[in-house]
């Protein structure tokens, strides 16, 4: 791998599983030792793409390489460089902590010796030395998680690749997590990751890529994206009743905002920062309108994603029993 | 290239033939390791042969004739060969480690693509060697006995065995194929009812109507019971044992090499 070219480099890939066109003309990069975010709602396609990257899947159209190597023509050569740690654990729950990393070990074609030290190690550095012995299937949900990525990890790979690695995690473990990434990123593996998590991305990566239906709608640090909105924003929460009556109020000022209805909030660029607030917050009580909550912040990668789409990142309660209802990994474009 | 992939790229100097049979090897203790620390499932599993034996030899045997040989004797062979063909596990296995993204797992590692299917289907070959002793062992109990001497006894296990793991690709491939553990279940049942009760492993073809037998004497399950028959109690076995050899080697290339493509694609 040549640490001045892009690790990943993905152009006009594409992809369709029948009638649904999961990846539709995608280009991502990432440097060396970074962290690059695939951020969408489920049905983006990042899983899709991180498939692809991964040797699992092969694209329709397009070509990728990563770390230099021809996701199609070096898939074998490719899978020595990567570790991939999907979206459900694939951990042998009849195996115990250590059987199950020695083998991934061994099956990364480690010698039987090293294969035994490194799992020794990451059991040690993942907390799961006192459980080594057990069965995975009596591990806790953030145990199996750490094993999983203690897995993908047993061959030290330059490039890490996360689905979702915490979705479905409780906040402590999701933390522990994001510290291990950080950990393994100053240690100069570059990361891939997907996440429905804005906070995720934003905390983690270095570029986030945002996807939506299929496509990259938008790529950048995320300052950059965020700078898209043009600087501080003002949020405000407003009566549900009489959300379309402050939408009215606050035109012209309003262009460039967004509303999420759900929430009641509205939230529109500020470039005069507090200014805009007294502005917005007079044309309200002009119009006889008490406002629940205002203020003046930074733009989230959340408004980022809702300019760019015109919907939110996060998935509505529906799709997560959707999903939870078919539990199988690979229901073709997620 | 960083050092870590430099140490991977290096840390296999074995040739790829000698590394696919260190994989073979790794994912087939895998699969042990699982078949041992499930031993309800291989219990269950056992039940349901030697029932076969017990109803067939109790129930149906006092109505079924077959000239010249006890019905103990003459069942036996073809309770062996059928043995080895309840071989939903092999699909189910295959189904669940693709469900729970094993396969998936198995498949971003650089190892061999053909090591997860032989793995799979090299322990179950050990499964069924547990399965036929045990159905040897109530067998004998109920009065059958190799009347042939002990090479060809030895031979008509190594049979059954051989016959067993040519089509526990078919059922690797199946599972693989259906994709969910209680689609495979099913589907491994279905290969069963034609090929085992077409056969010769319950009562002699002869009695079938003709367009039936045509299909019957010559399946790869009549041919190998056949076989097996001829090697334990003695009789002609050449005929039959080409056959079944042939039926063995075309189940394992066919189907191994189909279920290798699968996996690759899955």
């Amino acid at each position: 791998m040549n640490s001045a070219g892009p690790v990943i480099e993905a152009r006009g890939i594409c992809k369709a599983f029948g009638h649904t066109r999961a990846l539709i003309d995608v280009d991502v990069v990432a440097g060396a030792g970074r962290v690059l975010a695939l951020l969408g709602p489920n049905g983006a396609g990042k899983t899709t793409l991180v498939r692809i990257l991964t040797t699992l899947l092969r694209p329709d159209a397009g070509t990728a390489t990563v770390a230099g190597l021809d996701v199609v023509r070096d898939a074998a050569q490719l899978r020595r460089v990567i570790g991939l740690t999907g979206q459900f654990a694939a951990v042998d729950p009849l195996l115990t902590g250590r059987e199950n990393l020695e083998m991934v070990g061994q099956l990364c074609q480690l010698p039987r010796r090293q294969a035994q030290r490194r799992a020794a190690q990451l059991l040690e550095r993942f907390g799961l030395a006192a459980a080594a012995g057990r069965l995975a299937r009596t591990y806790s949900g953030g145990m199996t998680r750490r094993l999983d990525l203690a897995a993908s990890l047993i061959a030290e790979p330059p490039l890490l690749v996360l689905d979702e690695p915490t979705t479905g995690l409780d906040p402590r473990t999701r933390t522990d997590v994001w510290d291990t990434v950080e950990g393994l990123v100053e240690s100069g593996t570059t990361v891939l990751l997907t996440t429905q998590y804005l906070e995720e991305a934003d905390r983690l990566a270095h570029r986030v890529a945002v996807m939506d239906h299929g496509r990259v709608v938008a790529e950048g640090t995320p300052d950059e994206l965020k700078a898209r909105l043009g600087g501080d924003v003002v949020e405000m929460l407003v009566p549900g009743p009489q959300l379309d009556q402050a939408l009215g109020a606050l035109a012209p000022p309003r262009d460039g905002g967004t509303v999420d209805r759900e929430r009641r909030r509205i939230t529109m660029p500020a470039p005069a920062g507090a200014a805009t607030l007294r502005a917005a917050l007079d044309r309200l009580d002009g119009a006889g309108i008490a406002v629940d909550d205002i203020g003046v912040r930074r733009p989230s990668l959340d408004d980022v994603f809702l300019a760019l789409t015109g919907h939110g990142a996060v998935e509505d309660a529906g799709s997560d029993i959707a999903r939870a209802g078919n539990g199988r990994r690979r229901s073709g474009p997620t | 290239m960083t050092t870590a992939a430099a140490a991977a790229a290096a840390a296999s100097p074995l040739p790829r033939r000698a590394a696919a049979g260190r994989d073979i090897a790794v994912v087939t203790r895998r699969n042990l390791r699982r078949i041992r620390r499930t031993p309800r499932l291989l219990a269950v599993s056992s039940i349901q042969p030697i029932l076969f034996v017990l109803l067939f030899r109790y129930v149906f045997g006092g109505s079924i004739h077959v000239p010249g040989v006890s019905y103990i004797d003459y069942l036996l062979p073809g309770i062996f060969v059928t043995t080895t063909l309840f071989g939903a596990t092999t699909a189910v296995a295959m189904a669940a480690d693709l469900a729970g993204g094993m396969i998936d797992r198995f498949r971003s590692l650089p190892m061999a693509r053909s090591a997860v299917l032989a793995g799979r289907c090299i322990a179950d070959l050990i499964r069924s060697v547990l399965v036929v002793a045990l159905v040897l062992a109530v067998g004998t109990l109920i009065g059958f006995r190799f009347g042939n001497g002990a090479l060809p006894a030895i031979a008509a296990i190594g049979l059954v065995l051989a016959f067993g793991f040519a089509f526990m690709w078919l059922y690797a491939l199946v599972g693989l194929l259906v994709k969910d553990p209680e689609t495979a279940q099913l589907a491994g049942f279905v290969p069963i009812f034609p090929f085992i009760f077409a056969s010769s492993v319950f009562v002699p073809v002869q009695n079938m109507p003709g367009w039936l037998q045509a299909f019957a004497r010559n399946q790869p399950v009549s041919v190998t019971v056949d076989t097996v028959r001829a090697l334990a109690l003695g009789g002609p076995v050449a005929h039959d044992a080409w056959q079944a050899g042939g039926w063995i080697a075309g189940f394992v290339v066919v189907f191994g090499w189909l279920a290798v493509a699968a996996y690759r694609r899955t």
